[in-house]
């Protein structure tokens, strides 16, 4: 299964290695990653697929909700599904 | 790889613009409940209903975690129980509302529909027996909903039913007056009621359906909105086109919640009601789309024009996007659900009038509408006879779930609460209409119906 994960947030040192350490830390393979500043907020959209997670991903993303929170940033992750229903025919 | 632009669009539709889907509707077949025994057809229907839908809430959240979709309701609609109890005393009908009642509270659903019944043509002792059983079935339940179908294009418009209708929306209105009257909110009649309707009070599970099948209802006014507001001066082809591809979006999400969700509860997948359902949130409303059209107000002259439009186009853009749609599709106008309705209502610019013209082009009809509670019976009966004439004599479904609040006078506020909002109590016209209503009989179908 893969899922969209995306950050945002008020810019600041560290935010990819926390997220993506979580994801390590969990058997996570991020398979596609971009990030850039929109209207002054930090915007990072990761692909990553979820094969090898050990976690339910109710309890994967309420991890990575949790770790955001720590560090100051929104953190969402959507099954790739909702996105590949509405936007592509 | 999807594009940003995507990602953040399709995040934004559902965090700023209250994109969710109204409701997972599961719908069951009662008939191998049926017995004699009403102890009986209650433990069988018991049984049933946790085969198929004792599984629905776990689902729908585990939907919600996956996708990030909010489901605002779990539902279950079942046959109308009418057809199963025809031997049944008044006593022993609401026993069965009851253990209904009962049977939603344990399973978490929400709402569960079907105490229902359809005379458009016959409407012998049996039906009359049940449908006065509404208002006892209705007070004495927190979760049910019931609905009489009383005329169709094919049969026409039975009379002696709207006429006891009136009497029974009074008497629902007056065993519930603790609560505002608020039995008559799980209350609706129709014309031309569709069978795999998702929406409640009207959700039932017709009688030419499966054993058990899964419609969803979608919602997303707001997204709709959203996306107007950034075609300020565009022409009204432009405003139809972004109305369109925005539905289409929004019917994805909802055909991807229903496969989803048929595939986990093993229930085969019915329909996607194409709608636009408003929320009482700010910016979850029908009515704020119809300003952003273009009008100053909702219910202003330009309404019913503005609603044509969007209605259209969101089936237009829908019916791509499902595989099997169905149910209201269109847009709905109920008032007290509606914030942006029900601020019309108190600045008087929207009228019960205007709002049975704007019937004639949305999906359903006169919605949530409060109206004081000494309003005579005979005046609702004739609003239910407008209202289904609308229907039958253009071939579309119309509805009435109009609330005469007990106690109160036009301009008090009634709070329902939740999804079924508040709203002011509005004016109506009192003319008597007595004795139109109390001719009672039958209309023939309109020469619409002689099509072959």
């Amino acid at each position: 299964m893969r899922a969209i994960i995306t950050v945002v947030g008020k810019d600041k040192v560290g935010i990819i290695a926390a997220i993506s350490s979580l994801l390590a830390q969990n058997n996570v393979n991020i398979l596609d990653i971009s990030q850039t500043i929109m209207q002054g907020f930090f915007t990072m959209i990761m692909l990553v697929d979820l094969q090898d997670c050990k976690l339910k991903f109710s309890e994967l993303k309420d991890l990575l909700i949790k770790r955001g929170r720590e560090i100051g940033v929104d953190v969402n992750m959507q099954h790739e599904d909702l996105f590949n229903s509405i936007n592509r025919i | 790889m999807f594009t940003s632009q995507e990602i953040i669009e399709t995040i934004n539709m559902v965090k700023q613009s209250n994109l969710d889907i109204r409701t997972i509707t599961v719908g069951i077949n009662l008939f191998d409940c049926s017995s004699d025994i009403p102890q009986r057809f209650i433990d069988n229907m018991r049984k049933k209903i946790i085969k198929y839908a004792g599984n629905l809430k776990n689902v729908a959240n585990e939907i919600e975690d996956m996708f990030g979709l909010p489901i605002v309701n779990r539902r279950v609609a079942l046959t109308p129980i009418s057809l199963l109890t025809f031997s049944y005393s008044y006593e022993d009908l609401i026993e069965v509302a009851l253990a209904i009642d009962e049977i939603a509270k344990e399973l978490e659903v929400d709402l569960i529909g079907g105490y229902s019944a359809a005379v458009h043509k016959s409407y012998d002792e049996n039906t009359k027996k049940f449908i006065s059983s509404i208002p006892d079935a209705l007070a004495s339940t927190d979760r049910l909903c019931s609905s009489v179908d009383v005329g169709t294009t094919r049969a026409g418009i039975n009379l002696d039913v709207i006429a006891h209708l009136g009497f029974i929306i009074k008497d629902i209105a007056q065993k519930t007056k603790d609560k505002d009257s608020f039995g008559c909110a799980r209350f609706v009649v129709f014309a031309n009621a569709p069978d795999d309707n998702p929406f409640m009070a009207g959700a039932f599970h017709g009688t030419g359906e499966g054993d058990s099948a899964i419609n969803v209802g979608i919602s997303g006014p707001g997204v709709v909105k959203r996306a107007l507001e950034e075609k300020k001066y565009a022409s009204i082809d432009e405003i139809y086109e972004t109305i369109k591809k925005m539905a289409f979006k929004i019917t994805r999400a909802g055909q991807l919640v229903l496969q989803y969700a048929s595939k986990k509860l093993q229930i085969p997948a019915g329909i996607v009601d194409l709608s636009l359902a408003p929320t009482p949130k700010v910016g979850d409303s029908i009515a704020e789309i119809l300003e952003e059209i273009g009008l100053e107000k909702v219910g202003g002259y330009g309404t019913t024009f503005a609603l044509a439009l969007l209605n259209d186009a969101v089936k237009k853009g829908g019916a791509m996007a499902a595989t099997f749609t169905g149910g209201l599709s269109g847009a709905f106008i109920p008032v007290s659900e509606d914030s942006g309705m029900v601020r019309a209502v108190e600045a008087g610019t929207l009228s019960l009038e205007k709002l049975e013209a704007m019937t004639s082009v949305c999906s359903v009809g006169l919605d949530m509408i409060v109206v004081p509670g000494d309003v005579e019976a005979e005046v609702i009966s004739a609003m239910i006879a407008d209202e289904i004439a609308i229907g039958v004599y253009n071939n579309k479904t119309t509805a009435v779930r109009v609330i005469p609040a007990y106690g109160k006078k036009e301009g008090d506020e009634v709070n329902f609460g939740g999804l079924l909002g508040r709203s002011k109590v509005m004016s109506v016209n009192r003319s008597s209409p007595k004795r139109l209503i109390e001719r009672g009989g039958r209309v023939p179908p309109p020469i619409i119906s002689l099509r072959n």
